[in-house]
């Protein structure tokens, strides 16, 4: 989800390239265990309590944390690797954090570390970031992550903001926080439409004809338009969903739908072979900011998506203290702001942005500029009105997928 | 005595390598592959062998719209694979003189290019207001709201560009294995130019062409970066519909099922070519 969005078109081929690569190995993995009894259900309640206490009792604190993240999404210092809001952590507990870019998209993520966490193995990760949605709730089902000790984590319980905290398709935070979350709306190319476009049905107006890009995912497709149709997508059915469908499948049969986009439709809608489409918020912000100046995004008048990449524990860990060290001190304003006006996400913590502001206020040039729309951005910090605008995706257990599959995956894979 | 049992084993090691890499990682996958493909089950609860033919049943009738449109695809840019490829195959043969290599070299300059970056280059060239189009549309000799990108005819035009070396070279091989005395008794016995062509030159390529025609055909039909680069509505192929049922659904026994289908409609489809084209010709062509 949250990519790379400066090499957006080399994305889809490094993506699909280790689809294939993931697509190998889970084929080895088959051959060399079947797929069978991998059914082990999360546990609940007192069962899960006594479940973290067991495993957290007695943990030490160890020397290394391995972190599996999606590329360009954390602060980079004077030379490439270098991260400051890393080294700064390592210089003060001297953990040392090898941060391994190896997420490319989570379907193909989970395909990779599934086969070795079900075998009881490490998967080579301590710490990885994992979007909320279909996969999430895979690994949630299959009980792959390790529930955290909040004790250990001071700055989130101090400083994340009340909407990352009641999260549905993870009450309590009992399994992860968030990392930056992001939202999915609508954008256009404003030489090409000349009203503002404010309601996500304007993307089935006759005179973009053509023009139109649609996201080729089961979830962000499907998502808004239930949003558009009923609010909130937790209150719909098989029913809504197909309602959905047939929505969404006139709108391609009527030729209004250029193309399903997979990551790709940033460079189609700068160069006008989109004039309006389906789109990220980062995406955006990033071509905004770096001189782009005929798109404009807008979150649909009926509610946009928010989604959000979680940190979480795997299971099988091998330093689950200082994973949580970790975690806990990216809630700290001071280093939370670090990232944001580096990877211009929505970071889960409002106080970075007076920070960020100050940083503004001291800087100087082309720097200071950025740093002042940063501070200012309804895409970074979004407001209270803006929050209550956006729903989040349905969660989906395991039999609802095939049907919402069935359902949705026609309308893009025609 | 060891030295002879030795020599006679000779051939049976050279083999040994090749076939135990092809014995690990294709004979065992392809049997994990088929027992996938009739069972039933999800990833959550697992996936128990339940010997369900259905599934077959049941990809093809999903599917089967996909399936023809791959072939039918893979049958365009393969002919014209052939058309494009036997003319430049033939000039650099027997026209190339002394700078052959280096015409085959340009040939396979491409292939030093991500096969993913050659496409994604192509969605530049091939824009709406891109080079070819935005010049052809300020200069009104098409229309503005002509496109080539998110159609058919792009995700073809992409497949030929990105196989058609593998149609040249064999073709080019066969043709430089012709003897220039057969030539040149042709000519001696008066046959035309045209005459020589299609009764002396044509049929010795034809091994060349066959082999051309498995290594581009094959690939092309389950190519799936073309379709989803290059292609918009409705020109999904087969080769992203399997993408997506393993690793989006994790549906691995529809997946499976869909795979086999697909290979063994190449697998007849080789089949009944090599018959047509005659046994002889096939082992030329796995010798050419």
């Amino acid at each position: 989800m949250a990519t790379d969005p400066t090499i957006s078109n080399l994305r889809l081929g490094r993506r699909d390239l280790f689809r294939y690569a993931g697509m190998g190995a889970g084929i080895a993995t088959l051959a060399a265990c079947g797929v069978s009894g991998e059914g082990k259900t999360q546990p609940t309640g007192t069962a899960l309590k006594k479940q973290t206490t067991s495993f957290w009792d007695g943990k030490k604190k160890t020397g290394e944390v391995n972190w599996a993240q999606w590329p360009l999404y954390i602060d980079v210092g004077k030379s490439k690797g270098d991260h400051p809001s890393i080294d700064q952590f390592t210089a003060k507990t001297g953990i040392k954090v090898h941060y391994n870019e190896v997420i490319q998209d989570d379907d193909t993520f989970f395909a990779k570390v599934q086969p070795s966490l079900s075998a009881g193995q490490y998967s080579g990760y301590d710490v990885a970031v994992i979007t909320n949605g279909i996969d999430f709730t895979r690994f949630l089902e299959l009980d792959l992550f390790v529930p955290l000790e909040h004790s250990l984590m001071p700055n989130f319980e101090k400083y994340a903001g009340a909407t990352y905290k009641t999260a549905a398709y993870d009450p309590g935070n009992v399994y992860s926080v968030p990392w930056q979350s992001g939202i999915t709306g609508i954008a256009y190319n404003t030489k090409k439409v000349q009203k503002p476009l404010t309601s996500f049905f304007d993307l089935w107006d006759p005179a973009l004809k053509g023009k139109v890009g649609m996201f080729a995912d089961n979830e962000d497709l499907p998502n808004p338009m239930l949003v558009a149709m009923f609010g909130d997508p937790a209150k719909t059915g098989p029913t809504q969903w197909k309602a959905a469908a047939k929505k969404l499948n006139q709108q391609r049969t009527s030729g209004i739908v250029r193309k399903y986009y997979q990551q790709d439709y940033i460079n189609a809608l700068s160069t006008g072979d989109v004039w309006a489409c389906q789109a990220w918020s980062g995406d955006i912000f990033q071509a905004l900011e770096s001189g782009a100046t005929d798109l404009a995004f807008a979150i649909p008048s009926e509610g946009g998506v928010l989604w959000t990449d979680n940190m979480v524990l795997l299971k099988n860990i091998k330093n689950p203290v200082s994973s949580m060290m970790l975690i806990d001190w990216f809630y700290q304003p001071k280093i939370a702001a670090e990232v944001a006006e580096y990877v211009n996400y929505i970071t889960p913590v409002p106080a970075a942005k007076p920070i960020v502001a100050r940083d503004a206020a001291a800087a100087s040039g082309s720097n200071k500029k950025t740093l002042q729309q940063i501070a200012t951005s309804p895409l970074v910090f979004p407001t209270a009105a803006d929050y209550s605008k956006l729903y989040r995706y349905r969660t989906l257990t395991n039999s609802e997928l095939t049907t919402w599959n069935e359902i949705f995956e026609p309308v893009y894979q025609s | 005595m060891i030295g002879r049992l030795r020599s006679a084993g000779a051939p049976y090691f050279a083999i040994l390598p090749g076939g135990l890499w092809l014995a690990i990682f294709f004979v065992l996958p392809l049997f994990v592959m088929v027992s996938l493909s009739v069972q039933t089950g999800n990833l959550i609860t697992g996936f128990q062998q339940t010997f369900h033919f259905a599934n077959y049943s049941h990809v093809l009738s999903t599917y089967n719209k996909q399936l023809v449109r791959s072939l039918e695809y893979g049958a365009i840019a393969t002919v014209l694979c052939v058309v494009l490829a036997y003319p430049m195959a033939y000039w650099i043969a027997f026209f190339g003189g002394r700078n052959k290599s280096t015409y085959l070299f340009l040939v396979l300059l491409p292939f030093f290019v991500t096969f993913v970056l050659r496409t994604v280059a192509w969605q530049f060239l091939l824009g709406d207001q891109g080079l070819v189009l935005g010049w052809l549309k300020s200069a009104g000799i098409v229309g503005q709201n002509f496109h080539v990108l998110a159609t058919g005819a792009a995700v073809i035009a992409g497949l030929v560009y990105n196989y058609l070396p593998f149609m040249l070279l064999p073709i080019y091989v066969s043709l430089e294995r012709i003897d220039p005395n057969l030539l040149e008794a042709a000519g001696d016995l008066y046959a035309t130019r045209r005459q020589t062509f299609l009764r002396i030159v044509f049929p010795l390529t034809i091994p060349g062409i066959f082999a051309g025609v498995l290594l581009t055909f094959v690939p092309v039909v389950s190519d799936y970066v073309n379709a989803s680069i290059l292609g918009g509505t409705g020109q999904t192929m087969i080769g992203n519909i399997i993408q997506t049922l393993y690793l989006t659904n994790s549906d691995y026994p529809n997946a499976s099922a869909l795979s086999i289908v697909l290979m063994a409609i190449l697998m007849i489809g080789i089949f009944v070519y090599a018959r047509a084209l005659g046994t002889r010709d096939l082992l030329d062509a796995a010798a050419g």
